[in-house]
């Protein structure tokens, strides 16, 4: 009998791969076509962030976390605005909070819309996504009408944020959101029970709560293996206490679970939009705390004071207690956290940024082992990676 | 909230005598300060203890104070879902003394102390897989450390007569340019004079 030796075989998926979500190598050692080890290569988008925001003043850094989760950026100004408020000692006005909540969610849906329906193509369904970025475009207008910018605001300040809602746009945000769930359903009568995409992702990539939980798993991924954990409403920042919605909690933790989850969220944060427009508070958007935010355009010349706040803030910045905090906010993706320890002066000294994809991508290898390599693609997916945020 | 974790602090405090050097309350924030050897200890008791139960260890991360003798600190920030609290650990350490690697109690531990080696060059001991993680293949140095150059040493361009991407170094057209915007008139500047503002 001639012996015949078996041997497994490396494969080399990505860097330029259209179901890697970005720039992902991916070294898979296979035997046959049943995974035996994944090991990404993660770094190939890495711009050094955090050493950027170190020399750069407090409100500089504002932008960079716009490009980290590219998808919904203001999620990420939003962690960073809370840590330095927290060591400022400064809470925004009560309109800056409900204004925040609301970009906060529309962030959210603009992440949901993209994950589920980019998840979708990669399983074989191009629909939905067609379906969809018609109202991702209609939400990145709302996000050009507040801040000037489609897509990178940088509209969440520490303090509050960059300006008020212009006339006409909260009744604009609210036609639109009561006709949102329509295209929601329309989403989920093409994919929930749809045989080919639940054949794709049941019982694929699961993971239990107890290794969950030691992945580091946050925000829909461990709310999808049954822990009913949502940091708004545990602990909650901003605005978000007076808000009344659902957290979506699922069974077993696979990758249509996962789906399941960010549809829900979808809806529960339409029903949180709804609460911010209808209760959004009068007043002022941003701090009246010269020291941290310039003063109005019109001030400006008119008052000498207001003159001198503005070019000391524009070019030394304001000064953060010495101090250390992790501030962490239920971004679409997960937790995402910041780690700021400050000197005392106008920059930060170290700014660490935990992302909660880098986590998520970390424990690809424990969900695919055993899988075939198209159930890779699946995993990958439904995790919701954005490499942004995970290279920063 | 702020009395509670004052007393978990000082639980923990007294469980681990030897292991933990302080327990600092500032924030609402609960913050360990523990022995570089004793990490590993501090942290299965944190994870397992009832009181405690920090299942989640959200991320490790180091920060470089080059003045200092032992120049790192290696932050672990873990998240306690039962309990909902969050609890920080930090260690000093140099650059040649490896720390005890968490990843056989953390699993998500691999790799944040991967971006820990590879941004500061700081050693994590039976760490299963300690390559680098962010940088570029073949990268030199520890990026994040304070006497890194924000500008780094190397840049890189595709050579069209080599057909291949090249390494040089850096060429900057215009010098780097780092303006010191501190006020002179505020902080530890003294200027002849300064004596007499604070007589009333």
């Amino acid at each position: 009998m001639v012996e015949t030796r078996i041997r497994n075989f490396n494969l080399n998926f990505g860097p330029q791969h259209p179901a890697a979500h970005g720039v992902l190598r991916l070294v898979l050692e296979m035997d046959g076509e049943v995974i035996e080890r994944a090991d990404p290569h993660i770094g190939l988008l890495h711009r050094g962030t955090e050493k950027l925001i170190e020399h750069k003043s407090y409100l500089q850094a504002v932008p960079y976390f716009d490009r980290l989760d590219y998808v919904a950026p203001q999620n990420q100004e939003h962690a960073f605005a809370l840590a330095v408020e927290k060591l400022l000692g400064i809470a925004p006005p009560p309109r800056g909070q409900y204004i925040r909540v609301l970009y906060a969610e529309i962030g959210r849906i603009l992440n949901h819309i993209l994950n589920v329906c980019s998840y979708a193509m990669d399983v074989g369904a191009m629909t939905p996504m067609l379906w969809a970025f018609e109202e991702r475009e209609r939400l990145m207008e709302f996000c050009e009408r507040a801040s000037g910018a489609r897509l990178h605001m940088a509209y969440f300040r520490p303090g509050g944020v960059a300006r008020d809602l212009p006339v006409g746009l909260v009744e604009d945000i609210h036609a639109w959101n009561e006709q949102f769930l329509k295209v929601v359903d329309d989403i989920e009568t093409l994919l929930t029970e749809n045989r080919i995409f639940k054949q794709r992702t049941v019982d694929i990539g699961r993971i239990g709560p107890e290794d969950a939980l030691d992945w580091g798993f946050s925000g829909p991924n461990l709310r999808a293996s049954g822990f009913a954990w949502d940091l708004r409403k545990s602990q909650p920042y901003d605005a978000y206490a007076e808000m009344d919605f659902d957290v979506p909690v699922g069974k077993n933790g696979d990758c249509y679970d996962r789906y399941l989850i960010r549809m829900h969220e979808m809806r529960e944060s339409v029903k949180i939009i709804r609460q911010c427009l209808e209760r959004m508070p009068s007043g002022r958007a941003m701090t009246d705390n010269r020291k941290i935010a310039p003063p109005p355009r019109g001030d400006m010349k008119g008052s000498m004071e207001d003159l001198i706040h503005h070019f000391k803030l524009y070019t030394e910045g304001y000064h953060v207690p010495a101090g250390e905090t992790y501030t962490a906010v239920e971004a679409p993706k997960g937790e995402f956290g910041v780690y700021l320890v400050s000197d005392g002066t106008n920059r930060p000294y170290r700014c660490k940024i935990r992302a909660p994809g880098f986590a998520h991508l970390q424990a690809l290898e424990f969900l695919s082992r055993g899988h075939m390599l198209a159930d890779v693609v699946a995993n990958i997916g439904s995790i919701d990676i954005v490499f942004g945020e995970i290279d920063r | 909230m702020d009395l509670a974790l004052k007393d978990l602090g000082e639980y923990v405090a007294a469980a681990l005598p030897n292991e933990v050097l302080g327990a600092t309350t500032i924030n609402d924030e609960l913050a360990f300060t523990v022995h570089r050897d004793a990490v590993l200890k501090v942290l299965k008791f944190l994870r397992d203890d009832a009181n405690c139960q920090f299942k989640q260890l959200m991320d490790v991360c180091g920060v470089d104070y080059p003045e200092r003798e032992k120049r790192f600190d290696v932050v672990y920030n873990l998240l306690s879902l039962v309990h909902n609290v969050r609890a920080r650990i930090k260690l000093e350490t140099d650059e040649v003394t490896p720390v005890p690697s968490a990843a056989g109690i953390f699993s998500s531990a691999g790799w944040w102390e991967r971006e820990a080696w590879d941004m500061y060059g700081i050693a994590f001991a039976d760490h299963p897989d300690l390559r680098r993680i962010l940088t570029d293949y073949g990268f030199e140095g520890h990026p994040l450390r304070k006497d890194f150059p924000l500008t780094g040493y190397v840049e890189v361009r595709y050579d069209d007569e080599q057909k291949r991407v090249v390494y040089e170094p850096v060429k900057l057209t215009q010098e780097f340019r780092t303006f010191d915007f501190l006020s002179p008139w505020e902080g530890a500047l003294r200027l002849p004079g300064d004596e007499k503002a604070t007589k009333s």
